[in-house]
């Protein structure tokens, strides 16, 4: 019986990845085989082997990393911003009047539409990309702060006033935890945002990074390394994304439905 | 017999020109529990709201234990009709809420003690979406209590629980207040509610809040919601309830006049 049902449970796990293997099988042969040319898809193993060569050579670790310290620079510059203007504007009604109109009113801007302009501010330097990803992730860490803030329940705040906490306690204790779901949910849209414009913004003007890596490789037709960036890309924006679920799921144990929020911005 | 709440003059516009309360004089004496009966929007959570600091009066002044309230007074607690537990915040540390000043050790023995008195102690490590809507209504109960307050106010903590709980629930707040014996001002639009647990009987006239009525409940406690002294207490009650509802001649004559 017991047997059975593992084996059913083992067949149950292993039918998802037929497919996917047989694919990629088939792909092989066909690459070997000269079928598919090399120019439009290169074999698996050649992949493989550009991941290995590269890998060895230093090459890789270098890209990857100077991509990483862009969008991470990026983020915390324009993640911290927007999270601190979500939390003033959440908390001071002078401040929303001054500032919300305006940051709805620049929010409009799709931010890969200023690249031209970036480009002329800072030509293809470091600081055109942070720049970029500061702008591309501000936007939803402030939408999502001050939105989180806004929707605190009012019945928890009185309830704080009546034991007798002061503005920063109540802030501390009621209104910043009460605010964390919707905050951990603008993080996780800033964290696929960032990724997005690194990628555009590291293919259009670079000189190192994992974008600038696959344009060279493609100016030398080297299409192996080419789908290996975009490999990398994926695992990279896959590994934000696993990071953000653990930490909503750490810091919001308590609450089953914690993915609520406002959309990306 | 000390004077635990002193209220007098006691008058709330809000700032829309809504006349909640217009004068009104109370004395509760330390340890008696007062329930505040009314029709709805005579100003019964306009009065616990100003006495627990929450609204600046209009006019006229509350004490408590001697003390000028002009904002959340540490000797004062209030309950709500919903728990708002923090539903961040574990059974226990909801309950330790309003003990921050404490060292950990010794919050944590107050927030024991108020838990088992509540009979949460096995849910102690629980969050308040696992608690039902009277087990949530307790814990409130025990964060308020686990203060220690000299004046506790309750405004309806009852009212959204089904009524075999609510009856419960009325039971065990008694049990509680004789543990410390705060003094209670407990709204309710429940008469038989106000009549298990007051010792005195407030009824408020609306449009603005008065004071219409106060009866006294002269019944030994425990109460015996079948007896017919409580049948009585009851009859005499609903028509004082309904007194109050009835159209207010006296202001609607000086209205005439005003307008002559
Ligand atoms: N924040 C406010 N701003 C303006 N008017 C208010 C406010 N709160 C209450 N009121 C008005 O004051 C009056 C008294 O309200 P209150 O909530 O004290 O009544 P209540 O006796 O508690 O009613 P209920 O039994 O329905 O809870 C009502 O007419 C109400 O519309
Ligand atoms: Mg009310």
């Amino acid at each position: 019986m017991s047997r059975a049902l593992s084996g059913r449970a083992l067949r149950r796990g292993l039918v998802p990845w037929l497919l996917p293997l047989a694919l990629l099988l088939g792909w092989e042969v066909a690459a070997k085989a000269g079928w598919l040319s090399a120019r439009v898809l290169p074999a698996p193993s050649d992949i493989a082997v550009a991941f290995w060569t590269t890998l060895k050579d230093g090459s890789l670790p270098h890209h990857v990393s100077i991509s990483a310290e862009r969008a991470f620079l990026g983020l915390v510059i324009g993640g911290g911003l927007g999270f601190a203007l979500g939390l003033i504007n959440g908390a001071l009604p002078v401040a929303e009047d001054i500032l919300d109109s305006s940051l709805q009113m620049l929010r409009n801007v799709p931010h890969l539409a200023i690249i031209p302009m970036v480009i002329l501010w800072f030509g293809i330097g470091e600081e055109a990309k942070v720049f970029l990803v500061a702008v591309g992730v501000l936007f939803p860490m402030y939408l999502n702060t001050f939105h989180g803030i806004r929707s605190v329940d009012r019945g928890l705040v009185e309830m704080g006033r009546v034991y007798g906490l002061g503005p920063v306690a109540l802030y501390l204790r009621v209104i910043l935890p009460g605010a964390l779901p919707a905050i951990l949910v603008g993080l996780r849209y800033a964290l696929g945002i960032m990724w997005l414009t690194l990628i555009v913004a590291e293919t259009i003007s670079a000189s190192s990074g994992i974008g600038y890596m696959t344009m060279n490789a493609r100016e030398f037709l080297q299409t192996d390394m080419v789908l290996l960036g975009i490999i990398v890309y994926a695992l990279l924006g896959k590994l934000a994304d696993i990071a953000s679920r653990w930490l909503e799921r750490r810091a919001l144990d308590w609450n089953p439905a914690y993915r609520t929020g406002l959309e990306a911005a | 017999m000390s004077v635990a709440l002193e209220i007098s003059g006691l008058a709330k516009t809000y700032p829309n020109g809504q006349r909640a309360l217009g004068g009104i004089d109370l004395t509760v004496p330390a340890g008696e529990i007062l329930a505040i009966v009314g029709g709805s929007g005579c100003g019964k959570s306009t009065l616990l709201r100003l006495i627990a600091g929450l609204e600046t009066p209009s006019a006229g002044l509350v004490r408590v234990g001697g003390d000028l309230v002009g904002g959340p007074h540490p000797a004062v607690g209030l309950v709500f009709q919903e728990p708002r537990l923090l539903p961040w915040l574990s059974v226990a540390d909801n309950v330790g809420f309003g003990l921050a000043a404490l060292a950990a050790g010794e919050r944590a023995a107050r927030v024991g003690t108020a838990l088992e008195r509540v009979g949460l102690t096995a849910h102690a490590n629980a969050w308040p979406r696992e608690l039902s809507g009277g087990q949530a209504q307790r814990a409130a109960l025990a964060r308020a209590l686990v203060t220690r307050p000299q004046v506790l106010l309750l405004d309806e903590p009852f009212s959204a629980l089904d009524a075999l709980t609510r009856t419960t629930l009325q039971d065990h707040l008694l049990e509680l207040w004789a543990f410390e014996r705060p003094t209670l001002v407990l709204v309710t639009h429940d008469i038989e509610e106000a009549l298990v647990l007051a010792d005195r009987v407030v009824t408020l006239r609306p449009r603005p809040g008065r004071v219409d009525d106060i009866q006294a409940v002269v019944l030994s406690r425990p109460r015996d919601r079948d007896s017919h002294n409580f049948e009585v207490h009851k009859r005499r009650l609903r028509a004082a309830l309904n007194q109050s509802l009835a159209p207010d001649t006296l202001a609607s004559d000086s209205l005439t006049a005003a307008a002559l």
